[in-house]
């Protein structure tokens, strides 16, 4: 991540010419009882880049928020160029010069390209749009920043790397001269990522400052200058990142040292079960899966790599009985299962760690109890010739609570009331405790901070331990790398050939979840 | 069949058709732009009662006609502006607030009517638009005289068809509106404000819709009835739908249903008409409509924000 893009150009980044162009003082902001930002100050200078790091809930969005003016701070000042910013006000903040590029993408699906990026550019009353110049000026910055797309397609048709593309065209466009970029790696591939740093290095060569929040910590050390930790919403830290490594950030961020988990040689048994030529048809503009063959074995984890929306949810559904296939058969040992349902995976041994688990893992307005049996309610000893036995259910919502640590107000509390992480602590408990033999972990860790990913993956290592077999989809490459003795990519429903861990790069794998480089018709390795 | 034939090559049958999809054109648009914004409006029904009320009485106290049709937009908006404040900045139930809207806006133009009125048996009438056939294109043969000898609010109710659709996709007005009903957060992180853009949506929306209402009293009939809207505002919801949020598909949607209720009205007076129950023909026109409604809204886009409410600043 050394070489820069811009070639030619004179490096202004470091010592060179920089003058403060935003300064943060002491900004605090409370949400009822939490005290999202505490004192917070910072500066950033001309042809910066600094990364804003932090676990979830440290308050790096709320932060990057009331400087953008979608937030009011309860007390501090944000100076932008010299000049006071008035606060709650996203206008001025756009006035200002400063982009802010949002993780969730706040583009229009129903607009082109030039329609989200002209929005709100022009007085509501001015009669016309002037769509054509306004294309030209977005072709000439595309050129400029590297930012290819096309100002004609409407953004619903875009992939997700495109619409980043246009939400940073939309800062630009408005001579945007900061930019905020929040957790903006978290969908793209290894190759978008690096597209990416391609733009920000010829960004900030242009004379641009950027503000970067991640959590990926080797990205941050390949793109930022400078790294500010933030903790508990306080500033906890602040080094050149010349002078630190990934373990120092990270301690920085959790505030004590974390092992990651270690992944010890799988010894793989028989597999437990096969899809054999499955196909599902495509639902719209996703794809379903085309003639996929995979085993899950005993005893190892399968990691599924690829951007989301590549036939990830079709097969997860399948192994969750959620969907049957057009073609093909699912076979659990010798018995064939093509067209079970959710009650069969469950009665099936399926352990269900959905993609989302506020709208399909849990019920946000039951109890801790009353999900934790959701799976089973129907059976002894929860019920019993059709009356439930509370007591059972409260019993092992305490044990679960217990053994996983879950900090909750108790077997009652609504589960809303709970964080992702001990959400997804209880999901982990109510699937891991009846012992299965197969594991579906969709997006396990997706959101959670770093305690809780450790947690989940040292159980699900200990599952593989005892001999479950685990198919693990992630769209996190570097979760997939870490956590998988064998791994395969989707890519438009279809399935690459397996490799050991160890065995391709990440660049590979990257070409790969683009779609390159592997025979798609027979997924053998071209 | 021969009937139909003689039916659909008659001059008269073209300008019924034209005549009745006019309320449902102002109507349709105004729904359309509220939709857009993100607000489903259910007060349709009972604003366009309010507006053919509200213009009939002030047309009968003396005023002009115009005066009239501007009196029935005002009292729209205001029932519009009570729809947008309940659905927009305190984001209550759409459905509940609109139907809410229909029902106070009708039973306050029985009411009105019957206070200002409390004697009279049959309702009193008033001079109502004259047809005004437009120089040149009215002389055309064949359809000319029928399309173009029309009262004044018919080619009005076209013009706003056509204002509507360029505001919509040829001004930042219309992308603004486009955008909020897609995705609210995107158009207030361009610093736009939803909820200023939603309530004017709405508020001008509905005073359309009491325009399409007013049609009816001071176009097409003479006087104010009860339960004359018909339905007619259900209508238009469903051919927004039809007309899958554009204002040109919107025209020909409303056009198609007035021409089965053109239909089957000169169906009833044929041979046929005489063996069948006019009911068969009174429903055909809806049973058509929710036939081509099948067909054609199942590729249609919602407006993905459409009966969701907006906080700034939510967490």
């Amino acid at each position: 991540m050394t070489s820069d893009a811009s070639g030619a150009q004179p490096d202004l980044r470091p010592d060179v010419l920089h003058p403060d162009v935003l300064h943060l003082d002491r900004i605090t902001k409370r949400f009822g009882p939490l005290l999202a930002n505490d004192a917070i100050s910072l500066t950033l200078k001309q042809g910066e880049v600094i990364a804003l790091l932090g676990e979830n809930g440290a308050g790096k969005t709320t932060l990057m928020n009331i400087l953008f003016g979608h937030y009011t701070a309860d007390a501090g000042s944000v100076t932008a160029f010299g000049k006071p910013l008035p606060p709650g006000n996203p206008r001025a903040a756009l006035a200002a010069g400063i982009g802010m590029v949002h993780q969730h993408f706040t583009l229009a699906d129903n607009l082109t390209v030039t329609e989200n990026i002209l929005l709100g550019t022009r007085s509501l009353w001015s009669p016309g749009l002037n769509l054509g110049a306004a294309a030209d000026r977005i072709a000439a910055l595309s050129r400029d920043f590297g930012l290819a797309v096309n100002p004609a397609a409407r953004v619903g048709a875009l992939s997700v790397g495109e619409r980043q593309r246009v939400e940073i065209l939309k800062a630009l466009y408005r001579d945007a001269r900061i930019l905020i970029l929040d957790e903006p790696t978290a969908v793209l591939t290894p190759q978008e990522t690096e597209a990416l740093f391609q733009t920000l290095r010829r960004a900030v060569a242009l004379g641009l400052s950027i503000v970067f929040i991640s959590h990926k910590l080797h990205e941050v050390m390949g793109v930022a200058d400078r790294c500010l930790v933030l903790r508990h919403g306080k500033l906890v830290g602040e080094v050149a990142t010349a002078n630190t490594d990934r373990h120092a950030l990270a301690a920085m961020m959790v505030g004590a040292e974390i092992a990651p988990p270690a992944l010890s040689p799988a010894t793989p048994g028989p597999a437990l079960i096969r899809f054999a030529n499955v196909s599902t048809p495509d639902q719209g503009a996703v794809p379903g899966l085309k003639r996929i063959t995979l085993d899950l074995r005993a005893g190892q984890i399968t990691g599924l790599a690829g951007v989301s929306g590549n036939g990830q949810g079709a097969l997860s559904d399948l192994l969750s009985g959620l969907a049957v296939p057009s073609s093909g058969e699912i076979s659990l040992g010798s018995t064939p299962v093509t067209n079970w349902s959710p009650r069969a995976a469950i009665h099936a041994g399926i352990a269900r760690i959905p993609e989302d688990r506020h709208k399909t893992g849990t019920i946000a307005d039951f109890s801790l109890t009353e999900n934790a049996i959701l799976e089973r309610y129907g059976e002894a000893p929860y019920s019993r010739k059709g009356w439930m036995n509370w007591r059972a259910a409260r019993d092992f919502t305490t044990h679960v609570i217990a053994t996983h640590d879950i900090r909750c107000p108790g077997p009652e509390a609504r589960i809303r009331l709970l964080s992702g992480g001990n959400m997804q602590k209880l999901i982990l408990g109510r699937v891991l405790e009846p012992g299965p033999k197969i594991i579906l972990a969709n997006q396990p860790v997706r959101g959670l901070d770093i305690g809780a990913i450790t947690y989940v993956q040292k159980r699900l290592i200990a599952a593989r331990d005892a001999g479950a077999a685990i198919l693990l989809i992630s769209e996190d490459l570097d979760e997939i790398i870490e956590m998988s003795d064998l791994i395969h990519v989707l890519s438009a429903g279809r399935l690459s050939p397996a490799f050991a861990r160890g065995e391709k790069t990440p660049a590979e794998l990257g070409l790969w979840m683009a779609g390159q480089g592997f025979d798609m018709e027979t997924s053998r390795a071209a | 069949m021969t009937d139909v034939i003689d039916i659909l090559l008659s001059a008269t049958f073209w300008a019924a058709v034209i005549r009745i999809a006019s309320p449902l054109i102002f109507a349709t648009m105004g729904e359309l732009i509220c939709e857009r914004a993100g607000v489903l409006n259910l007060g349709i029904e009972g604003i366009m009662v309010i507006g053919a009320f509200t213009g009939w009485i002030t047309v009968y106290a003396g005023m002009p006609l115009w005066f009239g049709v501007g009196a029935a937009m005002g009292a729209g908006m205001l029932f519009g502006l009570l729809h947008a404040t309940l659905t927009v900045p305190f984001g209550l139930s759409q459905h509940v607030v609109g139907l809410g809207v229909t029902l106070l806006a009708t039973s306050t133009s029985y009411f009105a009517y019957r206070l200002i009125l409390p004697e009279v048996t049959s309702p009193p009438k008033i001079t109502p638009f004259a047809e005004w056939a437009i120089p040149g294109l009215s002389d055309i043969p064949g359809l000319g005289p029928a399309l173009f000898t029309q009262t004044p609010l018919t080619y009005a109710a076209f013009v706003v068809a056509g204002v509507t659709a360029i505001i919509l996709y040829r001004t930042p007005l219309g992308l603004a509106l486009r955008a909020v009903g897609e995705n609210p957060s995107a158009a207030a992180s361009q610093g736009l404000s939803v909820t200023a853009l939603r309530m004017g949506a709405v508020i001008v929306g509905s005073g359309l819709m009491a325009v399409g209402g007013a049609f009816l009293t001071l176009s097409a009939f003479s006087s104010f009835f009860f339960e004359m809207v018909n339905g007619r505002g259900w209508i238009c919801i469903a051919l927004v739908v039809f007309g899958a949020w554009k204002p040109g598909k919107a025209v020909l949607g409303a056009l198609l249903f007035a021409a089965f209720d053109a239909l089957q009205v000169r169906l009833q007076q044929t041979p046929i008409g005489a063996v069948l129950p006019y009911q068969l023909f009174l429903a055909m026109p809806f049973l058509l409509s929710i036939l081509a409604l099948i067909l054609m809204s199942r590729r249609a886009e919602v407006p993905a924000a459409l009966m969701q409410p907006f906080n700034k600043g939510e967490r």
